[in-house]
Formats: C-alpha cells, sequence, structure tokens
C-alpha cells in the first residue's frame, strides 16, 4: 500500500479532511488568542507587539505556508468530496430523511463556503495590506517599528456591513465546528465512549466559545467597547 | 385489542425494470386494520391489483421478523418508516392515521440499482465480504471453544456490531450513500474478537477498496445512519474502523 | 424394506469407523469434481464452504438476494452441543438418549449418536470463526438450558443465535467464492433435476431476475433447500421458505418421509385477524424463566394482572411436575390446545395463553440486590432492576412482542399460542445423507432425519451445521470417490434439454391458466384445511376429507390461477405459483402419510390413540418405521418402510412428569 493509495480511499480522503480540520483548530486558538489582545485596553500596543511577533519571526512564518497548505487542502478536498458524495445518488429521494442527522452536519459545504467568501474579504482587509500593500506604522519606542493592524481594524469595523458579515462568519464556523471537531476526531479513529463523550463536549464548547471570541472582535470596535 | 380501520393513499415508486423509467403512482387503500402490519397492507393492495388485472407493486421481503434484512422499503422520508430500532416487515399500521398519504420509495443509492419498483440489489455487499469480512478457519481446523476466553465485554461489543442485517438501510439513509455503517460492522465485530486478529489489519483495506470500487460515498459522520439502523449499530464502529484502517495503512510495508 | 447402510459395529464406533475406511479423492480429482448446492442456510452454506475448501468446484444457489438471508437466520434461542461446560452431567450420550426420547423413539440411534458426536465440533468450528456466543465475566462460553433436557447445553448469542451462526457460515462461504471454489448463484430456483443413467446429475434453476432457465451441471446434487412448514400457510418460517427443490426431488424418485411429522411450537404471538401473513416465534428460551397459565375460572373476565394467584392455572406445571413449563414442545402445545379447546383461553380470541414474567423479574430483581449488596430496597426498586436483567436476556423478544401486539409485555403477560414451526419430515435419506436417487443427497431440515417425531429445541441448528460441517464432506466425498471416471457431462446433453423444457412447459401452463385468483389466495386456502385437519391433532375422519379437499383445490388451482406479469421477467407471483403448485401435492402426501400412521407420537397426534390422560398413545409393535412415500403419478404414492432397531435405547413412553 502507497500512501497514495491510502490518503485517496474514500476513509483516507476523510482522514486529509480530519487532520487538515484539527490543524485549522489550533491555528484558530492561537489567532483567537492573539486577536484577544485587543482587549488589553492599551491603544492597541499589545496587540500589535503580538502581531508584529507573528508576522516577523520564521516559526510562524513557516507555520503560516503550513497554514495556506491546510486551508486550501481542506477547501479543495471537502469540494471534491462534496462532488463525489453528491454523485452517488442519481436520483434523489421525494421525501428527504432529515430527522436522523443535524442541519449543519449535512450543511458543511454551505457553511465552508460561507467561510471562504470570509477569507477572501478578511484577506482582503488584513493579511494583503500587512504583507503586500503595506499599512500605517507605530513606533513603540526605541525605534521598534511595527505595522499598526490595530488601527486597521479599526478603521474597517466601522462599517456595519462588514462587522454583520463577519458575525455571520463567526455563526457559520460555529455550526461547522460543531459537527468538524467531533466528526474530525471520529474520523481519526477515536471511538471510545468516555474520550468520544468528552470530545463531543469539549467539541462543542469550543465551536461556541471561538466563534464568539472572534464575533466580540468586531462588535467591540463597532460599539468602541475598546477605546 | 379493538382493531380500528383506515382508509389511505399510498404513493409508490413504480418501475418496470433496472433500464425502464420509473414514476410515482398513488392508490387507495381502504379498509386496513391498525393491527396489520405494514407488508400485510401492501399484500392487501397487491391482491387487488391481481385481481384486478393490473401488475402487483415488487418488494423485497422474506422473514417478516426483522432478522434477514430483505425488506427494504423508505417510507415517509425514512428507511424501514418511522418506528425507531425497527425494519419494514414490524412496522404495523398503528404507526399511521386515517387518510393519510404514505410515500413509499425504493433504496436511492448508484450502488444499489433497482430491479423493478422497490426491489433494489445490494450484491454489493456480499462483494464487500468476500473482500475480507471473514476469518480464514476451514472446517476441522478449531481448538476448543473456551481455550480461548475472551473479554465479556469485547464478545458483547462483537454481538452488538454482528447484529447488522446486511439491509443497506444505512446507505439509503446516507446523504452520500455511504456503506460505511454495514462495513464498520464487520470489521469491528472481527477485530474485537481474537480469532480476528491475524487478518485484522489486510481485512479492514481489502474492504475499504471493495467499498470505493462498488460506488459507495464516504462518511460524513452525519449519523443518519446510526438514526435509522433496524439493529441500533453504533456509528463508534465507523470510529473503530476508521482506526484499524489508519494503523494497518500507517504500517502496511 | 428401506436400506439405510448403517455402518455395523458399536454404536461409539459406527462413525469413527466410518471417517476410517470411506473412500477418499485426491486432491487433482476434487477439483475436477462439481458439486451442486441447492440451498444457502446453516446446512447448505456450511456444506458449500467445507466442500470447497476441501477442493470442489461448488455451485450453489439461493431464491433470496444474497445467501445470508436464509431463514436459519431466524433460529432465535441457541445450540446444543454436549459440552458439558457446566459439568452438570452431559454427555454425548446425554445428548443422544434425549434427542431420542424427545423424538418420540422414531429417529434412527445411529445418525443421532453422529450427529451428537459432533456437536462439539461445531461450537469449537464456529467460535474460530468468529461467532459471538454468550460469555460469562470470566470470558468462558456462556450455557442456558432449552425443553425437553434436564442439563445445561445451549450455546446462544442473545435471541439471535441463528443469525450469528449463519452469518459464520456465510462469510466461510463467501471466503470461498472470493478465491473461486465457489460459484454463488442468488434469486435462482431450483425447478428440477436432471438424472442421467439413473444418477443425479444437474439441476435445472430459473433466473428469478430474469426468468431465463439455466442449466448446470454436478457430480453430485445437495438439497439443503430447509423445510415445508409454509404449506400450513401461516407458519413461523419466511414468506419465500418452500418445499420447491425437495419436491421435485422427490417426484424425480427420491422418497419422501415422515411428511406428517411437523413440529407446532408452543410459544408464538397468536392469530390476530384475517390478514395475517405469518406468525412470529418467541423463543422457547423464555420458558426458561416465563410461567405459562391460563385462569382456573372459566369465563373469567378480570385483566391478567388483576387475577390473584390462587384463580390461576400453570397447568404445565401442574401437569408436568418435573420438566414444569421445560416440557418438550410437542407436549406444551398440545397442553395449551387442550386448555383452549375446553373455553379456558384469555384474549379476544380465546386462542391464547398466558406467559408471564412477572415472577422471573421478581426473582432476578432479588438477585441483583443481594449482588450490589442493597439493603432497604423497595419493591418497586426490585422489579426495577429485575426489568433490567430480563432486558438484558429477552429484550430483543420482549421488543419483538411490543411492536407486533402494542403491549408492553414487562408490564403484562405476553399472550401465546402455539404454530407451525419446523418440519422433522423430509427427503428420506441413508446414513450417508443420500436420498434413494443416487448423487441427489438432502441435508439440514430437507432431510426426515435426526429429530424422529418431535425435535427438541436447539437442535435444528446442530444437525444442520453438524450435516453441512462434518457429515457431508465425507460421505459426498465416499460416493465422488467412484465419480472421477467420468468426466464433466455438457449440459448440451439431451437430459438437460428435456428437463429444462419440461420445466418451461410448466411454466407456460401456469401462466396461460389465466384465471382469476391469485396464488396467495390458494396457499391460503390449502394452509387452512391442513392446519384444521393435520396440525396439532388429527383423525381419520378428517383427513380422508382433507385428502378430498385437496385434491379439489388442486383443480381449482389449475384451472383458475392468475399470473400476472411475463414469463421472462422479475415475477414474484410466478414465483409464488410454482410454489404454491407444489405445496398442495405436498399438503395431500402430509394427510396420506398422517392417516396411514395408526398411532401418535411426537407432533403427530392422532385423537384415535391417546393415554387417558391425554397424552400420545405411540404403538412400537406396529408403526416403529419410518414411513418413505414414493412418488407414482398424481395422487399416488407407494409406502416403503424402514424399520428402526433400538440397540441401545429402550423405548418406552415419555415421561415429562
Amino acid at each position: 500500500m502507497t500512501f497514495k493509495q491510502m490518503f485517496t480511499s474514500s476513509v483516507g480522503k476523510k482522514l486529509v479532511m480530519a487532520f487538515t480540520g484539527i490543524f485549522l483548530v489550533l491555528f484558530l486558538v492561537v489567532h483567537a488568542g492573539l486577536n484577544a489582545c485587543i482587549w488589553a485596553m492599551d491603544g492597541g500596543v499589545t496587540f500589535n507587539k503580538a502581531a508584529h511577533f507573528m508576522g516577523s519571526f520564521i516559526v510562524p512564518r513557516i507555520l503560516e505556508i503550513g497554514l495556506f497548505l491546510g486551508i486550501f487542502l481542506h477547501i479543495i478536498q471537502g469540494y471534491m468530496l462534496t462532488l463525489e458524495n453528491r454523485s452517488k445518488r442519481k436520483i434523489g429521494y421525494e421525501v428527504n430523511y432529515s430527522k436522523g442527522s443535524k442541519w449543519y452536519s449535512r450543511s458543511m459545504a454551505i457553511l465552508g463556503t460561507i467561510l471562504l467568501m470570509f477569507f477572501v474579504i478578511h484577506w482582503k482587509h488584513f493579511w494583503v495590506p500587512s504583507r503586500i500593500t503595506g499599512v500605517e506604522e507605530m513606533d513603540l519606542g526605541n525605534g521598534f517599528i511595527v505595522h499598526n493592524l490595530y488601527a486597521v481594524m479599526q478603521d474597517t469595523f466601522e462599517n456595519v456591513w462588514v462587522v454583520l458579515f463577519y458575525v455571520i462568519a463567526c455563526i457559520s464556523l460555529g455550526y461547522h465546528l460543531a459537527h468538524g471537531f467531533q466528526s474530525a476526531f471520529k474520523t481519526i479513529g477515536v471511538h471510545n465512549k468516555r474520550y468520544h463523550a468528552m470530545i463531543n463536549t469539549i467539541g462543542f464548547g469550543f465551536a461556541i466559545i471561538i466563534p464568539l471570541a472572534f464575533a466580540l472582535m468586531p462588535i467591540s470596535f463597532y460599539l468602541h467597547w475598546v477605546n | 385489542m379493538s382493531q380500528n380501520t383506515m382508509n389511505l393513499k399510498v404513493k409508490v415508486w413504480r418501475q418496470k425494470n433496472a433500464n425502464a423509467q420509473g414514476a410515482f403512482v398513488t392508490y387507495d387503500v381502504a379498509g386496513i386494520s391498525d393491527e396489520m402490519s405494514f407488508l400485510e397492507m401492501m399484500d392487501i393492495l397487491n391482491e387487488r391489483l391481481i385481481t384486478e388485472g393490473g401488475d402487483p407493486v415488487a418488494f423485497d421481503h422474506d422473514c417478516r421478523e426483522g432478522i434477514c434484512g430483505m425488506c427494504s422499503m423508505y417510507i415517509n422520508g425514512k428507511p424501514h418508516g418511522p418506528w425507531q430500532a425497527n425494519t419494514t416487515c414490524q412496522l404495523h399500521m398503528r404507526a399511521f392515521k386515517d387518510g393519510e398519504t404514505i410515500v413509499i420509495e425504493p433504496w436511492r443509492a448508484n450502488s444499489f440499482p433497482i430491479v423493478k419498483d422497490l426491489t433494489v440489489d445490494r450484491s454489493a455487499f456480499d462483494r464487500i465480504i468476500q473482500a475480507g469480512g471473514y476469518i480464514s478457519v476451514n472446517t476441522g481446523n478449531a481448538v476448543d471453544g473456551n481455550s480461548l476466553p475472551i473479554e465479556k465485554q469485547n464478545a458483547d461489543d462483537a454481538f452488538a456490531a454482528a447484529m447488522c442485517i446486511g439491509c443497506g438501510a444505512c446507505v439509503a439513509a446516507c446523504k452520500n450513500s455511504s456503506a460505511m455503517l454495514f462495513l464498520s460492522a464487520k470489521v469491528s465485530h472481527l477485530a474485537l474478537l481474537p480469532q480476528g486478529a491475524p487478518e485484522r489489519k489486510s481485512r479492514v483495506l481489502n474492504m475499504v477498496a471493495q467499498m470505493d470500487k462498488e460506488g459507495f460515498g464516504s462518511c460524513t459522520n452525519t449519523g443518519a445512519c446510526e438514526a435509522t439502523c433496524p439493529k441500533e449499530i453504533s456509528i463508534a464502529n465507523i470510529a473503530r474502523l476508521n482506526k484499524e484502517y489508519l494503523g494497518a495503512s500507517l504500517s502496511a510495508q | 424394506m428401506l436400506d439405510a447402510k448403517i455402518p455395523s459395529g458399536n454404536l461409539d464406533d459406527k462413525w469413527v469407523d466410518y471417517k476410517g475406511h470411506c473412500k477418499l479423492v485426491n486432491p487433482a480429482n476434487k477439483r475436477k469434481m462439481e458439486v451442486i448446492i441447492v440451498g444457502t442456510g446453516l446446512a447448505g452454506a456450511s456444506a458449500a464452504a467445507s466442500m470447497a475448501e476441501l477442493g470442489y468446484k461448488v455451485k450453489a444457489f439461493c431464491f433470496q438476494d444474497s445467501p445470508r438471508r436464509a431463514h436459519s437466520i431466524a433460529a432465535q434461542g441457541g445450540i446444543n452441543a454436549a459440552k458439558n461446560y457446566q459439568n452438570d452431567g452431559d454427555s454425548i450420550f446425554r445428548l443422544f438418549y434425549d434427542t431420542i426420547k424427545g423424538g418420540d423413539y422414531r429417529s434412527r440411534e445411529a445418525n443421532v449418536h453422529r450427529l451428537a458426536e459432533v456437536s462439539a465440533n461445531i461450537i469449537d468450528q464456529c467460535v474460530a470463526q468468529g461467532v459471538p456466543f454468550a460469555r460469562e465475566y470470566g470470558g468462558l462460553l456462556s450455557n442456558r438450558s432449552f425443553g425437553g433436557t434436564q442439563v445445561q447445553r445451549t450455546f446462544y448469542a442473545a435471541g439471535q443465535t441463528g443469525q450469528q451462526l449463519l452469518i459464520g457460515a456465510y462469510q466461510a462461504l463467501e471466503r470461498q467464492v472470493a478465491l473461486g471454489n465457489v460459484t454463488m448463484h442468488t434469486r435462482h430456483e431450483m425447478l428440477d433435476i436432471v438424472k442421467i443413467d439413473g444418477k443425479a446429475k444437474g439441476i435445472i434453476a430459473r433466473n428469478l431476475i430474469t426468468g431465463e432457465l439455466e442449466k448446470h451441471f454436478g457430480h453430485a446434487v445437495l438439497i439443503c433447500s430447509g423445510g415445508y412448514g409454509n404449506v400450513y400457510y401461516l407458519s413461523t418460517n419466511a414468506m419465500g421458505s418452500n418445499v420447491t427443490a425437495a419436491w421435485k426431488a422427490h417426484k424425480q424418485g427420491a422418497y419422501f418421509a415422515n411428511p406428517c411429522f411437523t413440529q407446532i411450537h408452543p410459544t408464538c404471538i397468536p392469530v390476530s385477524g384475517d390478514h395475517q401473513s405469518k406468525l412470529t416465534l418467541m423463543s422457547e428460551s423464555l420458558r426458561n424463566d416465563g410461567r405459562i397459565w391460563v385462569p382456573k375460572n372459566l369465563g373469567e373476565t378480570r385483566k391478567a394482572n388483576d387475577i390473584p394467584e390462587v384463580d390461576r392455572d400453570y397447568f404445565l406445571e401442574r401437569r408436568y411436575p418435573a420438566f414444569g413449563n421445560l416440557v418438550p414442545r410437542d407436549v406444551a402445545s398440545r397442553a395449551a390446545k387442550e386448555r383452549c379447546d375446553a373455553n379456558y383461553g384469555v384474549g379476544t380470541s380465546k386462542q391464547a395463553v398466558y406467559l408471564d414474567y412477572a415472577a422471573a423479574i421478581e426473582r432476578y430483581g432479588k438477585i441483583e440486590v443481594s449482588k450490589q449488596r442493597l439493603s432497604n430496597t423497595s419493591d418497586e426498586q426490585i422489579i426495577a432492576m429485575g426489568k433490567e436483567v430480563v432486558k438484558e436476556k429477552y429484550g430483543n423478544l420482549f421488543n419483538m412482542y411490543a411492536k407486533i401486539t402494542g403491549e408492553n409485555p414487562y408490564e403484562v403477560p405476553m399472550r401465546i399460542y402455539p404454530a407451525v414451526h419446523y418440519t422433522m419430515g423430509g427427503l428420506w435419506v441413508d446414513y450417508e445423507l443420500q436420498t434413494t436417487v443416487p448423487g441427489l443427497y438432502a441435508l439440514g431440515e430437507a432431510n426426515f432425519s435426526e429429530h424422529g417425531a418431535n425435535r427438541l429445541g436447539a437442535s435444528a441448528l446442530m444437525q444442520g451445521l453438524a450435516d453441512g460441517y462434518f457429515v457431508a464432506p465425507y460421505t459426498v466425498g465416499n460416493n465422488l470417490a467412484d465419480e472421477i471416471y467420468n468426466a464433466a457431462i455438457p449440459t448440451t446433453h439431451p437430459a438437460f434439454e428435456e428437463a429444462a423444457k419440461k420445466v418451461a412447459e410448466r411454466i407456460a401452463s401456469l401462466k396461460n391458466i389465466n384465471g382469476k385468483q391469485s396464488a396467495e389466495s390458494f396457499h391460503k386456502r390449502l394452509g387452512k384445511i391442513i392446519w384444521n385437519e393435520c396440525g396439532m391433532s388429527r383423525n381419520e375422519a378428517g383427513l380422508k376429507q382433507a385428502i378430498a379437499d385437496v385434491q379439489a383445490l388442486k383443480k381449482e388451482f389449475w384451472s383458475d390461477l392468475r399470473i400476472p406479469g411475463e414469463i421472462n421477467e422479475y415475477n414474484p407471483e410466478l414465483d409464488k405459483a410454482n410454489r404454491v403448485a407444489d405445496f398442495i401435492e405436498l399438503g395431500e402426501l402430509m394427510c396420506v402419510d398422517a392417516l396411514a400412521r395408526e398411532e401418535s407420537c411426537g407432533g403427530h397426534f392422532r385423537e384415535e390413540y391417546q393415554t387417558p390422560e391425554g397424552e400420545a398413545l405411540r404403538d412400537d409393535e406396529n408403526f416403529m418405521y419410518v414411513a418413505a412415500w414414493e412418488n407414482k403419478g398424481a395422487h399416488e404414492w407407494q409406502l416403503h418402510k424402514e424399520a428402526l432397531k433400538y440397540e441401545v435405547i429402550k423405548p418406552s413412553q415419555r415421561n415429562y412428569k
């Protein structure tokens, strides 16, 4: 058996989804942790320092490449699986079976598509200026100059439609995680009832807390909860 | 027990053979007792169709006690109808109300081509078993049954997985037409027993390969299979299969 | 007199000697030998797998869409084996003795002893295949008790033992399919045996999807197609279970033995109305813990739970104190019928008795209390704990009952009534399981052999697997050793052509009747005749009437049958008509046999022959034989007798008091 065979079987493809998914879950923790610095109430100094660290050191930069690979793999594999799975039933049912599963479990592709749209806009808002087109800078003293991403956020989240879109994306993320988190662990083989129950609980908690934290960021700026 | 009778409409998928175009046809069935089984209601419909010179509705059924796995109707949007942990043949008319229209469809999946009306071809399941769903022990090779004690929990879990009746409801219920619950039940049954250990790795790899070849979709853990399974086979078996697959594919030479 | 070719020597040594001296086929020759197996239940699947493992080229046939669906799958309770794991005094001899006695001394000693000998191997084989039998906490196999015995020798897998055993055999079979040793033909029905020079050399089978007739050659043909209980229309058999394969064999010269020996199982869910299509069995294992009773007073109107102890008649415990609720099936069924006939029956139809779990629930609850070292437990807690234990043991059966009846058996006693379940009669076979047609064998329920006039619970699975795994591979080989000189015959041989033509003609003539009535409606009427006159009790006048009625029904069938659809397509109605036509002919033979057997034994109860207490009265002097019937044309049979010689056991009146 080759690795190609391993990862191109139906179970293997799901393993790709699960591994990249878990990787992205870890990224979300880092991302949310970092962004929480906006609530330091120091005019964005802590936040900008943290962002600078992520942007200028080699380790996070390498991880970033991994992150992009992971995201693209997750997206492409996700779409391919969805199309493939749909093709397995040429004639559909008159009455669909909806009681046996949660709507969001059946709608991972749609939720994922909302998230993809979000990523494009999100990158345009922050990643592209920071990496390519350049942003306003901030001097933290002693010639320590960093990108003032905090100001970019303040700016961006003045627009109510942007805030609304971010909140919708966060809700989508919540539901995507509500299924994805526990499903990923099932796919990598957690079958023990006790651990499975544990992962279910953690997954639900995660699916509420992380998107909530993310959603509060644009809201905080828009409502001027942070100075 | 008092009997109530009711009048119903049944909207059934009619399709002459595998290649013909199919369509729904609605029939009236009158005077149905709530003590009848669902298939007895179908018998009454068929008896009438025959005496009227029509073509009776073809559907698979055999033991009519929920164990052979032959019956296979998708009733009102759920494989085997509205009751939980139930097969079509055990469904009784108590489950329906007077005047109701019951929609009956065949299992829908490319891997289960329609033979006629509600009858489908599930031979793909046999071929998946042929790929490794067994323990290679020729008759006469066995040692004493008690020479190998088996932890009760494992024996019970193996039994719970082995209860699968191979009806295909899991495939019918799955939005991906995946056969993972069926497959995982067999892999779990044999992986949980020491007798199944020698072929454990090749079994899971070969059976998954065969399932893919048969054209079933992949599992996205929605849980619809578990919810509809007449024998309540747990979706935890799918997780166990995944573990078996991961281990086997990583350690394969 | 028929010769069963029983090997000489001591009973204990016969099978060992046979195996030591039977002829063998060398591996190179086995590859050239083709074996046809009809039916893939326990007997068929196990024989197909074992023969293929030996190297024979096997072609297996079943009418279902998969071999895993054969009706063996529905067996609930368990499988017997003389393992003596319980240290309760079991032995090969005791299993042998119980089976002979349970069969009311109408079975062959040598066959039954062989069955008891190989019973232990079956368990070992199944465990090795991964059959998940119930186990104790120490990891060892668990046993339960069953009717007609006083030891615990029944191995089980909850209430699904048949399913687990069949899946084991099915998997072994599919493994051989994968290896290319077995060609599996699903959705095929055998419609005739092809004989060349007096030997069975193949079959004509109909592809049920396309309607095409296929010719298949085999050096030997094994009929493993199960029993004929569906002749009664209402039975616990599957809807598709049929006698067709066995009946075609009979028409081709195989004698049909003891057709009137049918088993009426005491614990089934009662008939609820005219619409009823089949009956559902509640495992005999329920009699382990449940108590059977009817009200003591005629015209009792109270609900079951409101009837106090003093007003209940636990009639099995009263009549048979030694075995109580665990008397053999025929005895329990007749006792229930006797009570219902005397108007003590319960339920709306008054054709039912109670099977009560209240006492067992309380008993188990108390055991749990002491196990868990609880004190000050309320009655409700005890009952709740008892229900949990009962649920674990019999949960699936209780669920089944609830689904069918809409009543909760944990709260109210179940209503049960006897129903047709198994047929002891079948194709006559000799010690080698060969019928009177050379090269044609019958295994499992399809043959008449091991169970005499009444089968004990948990013995059918044992016999099916014994025949398939451990007997046929030797005995068929012994005869195939002489066939190695005969090359495979091409199916263009005139005998095949002619057989196929005859089958096609019969199908066409059935289709061309173009009458008004469905096969199903004829089947229902046949069932009523046979159940009323050749069911739980029979008498001369009734049987004579039944014969006339069946003959009239046959005439009507062949002049007013309606089969919709075409011949060359998937047509379940045509399949059914084919089967019903054979059931009608068999029904007549059953009554002929029942009429000729002027005694009562086991499941065959002739009202004229009973003891003053109403027990079956055997006539060993005149009827200690197997009645094997040879077909001589329409409505004509000739009786051949095989004398039963008891060398080890001394027949006596069965006593379960």
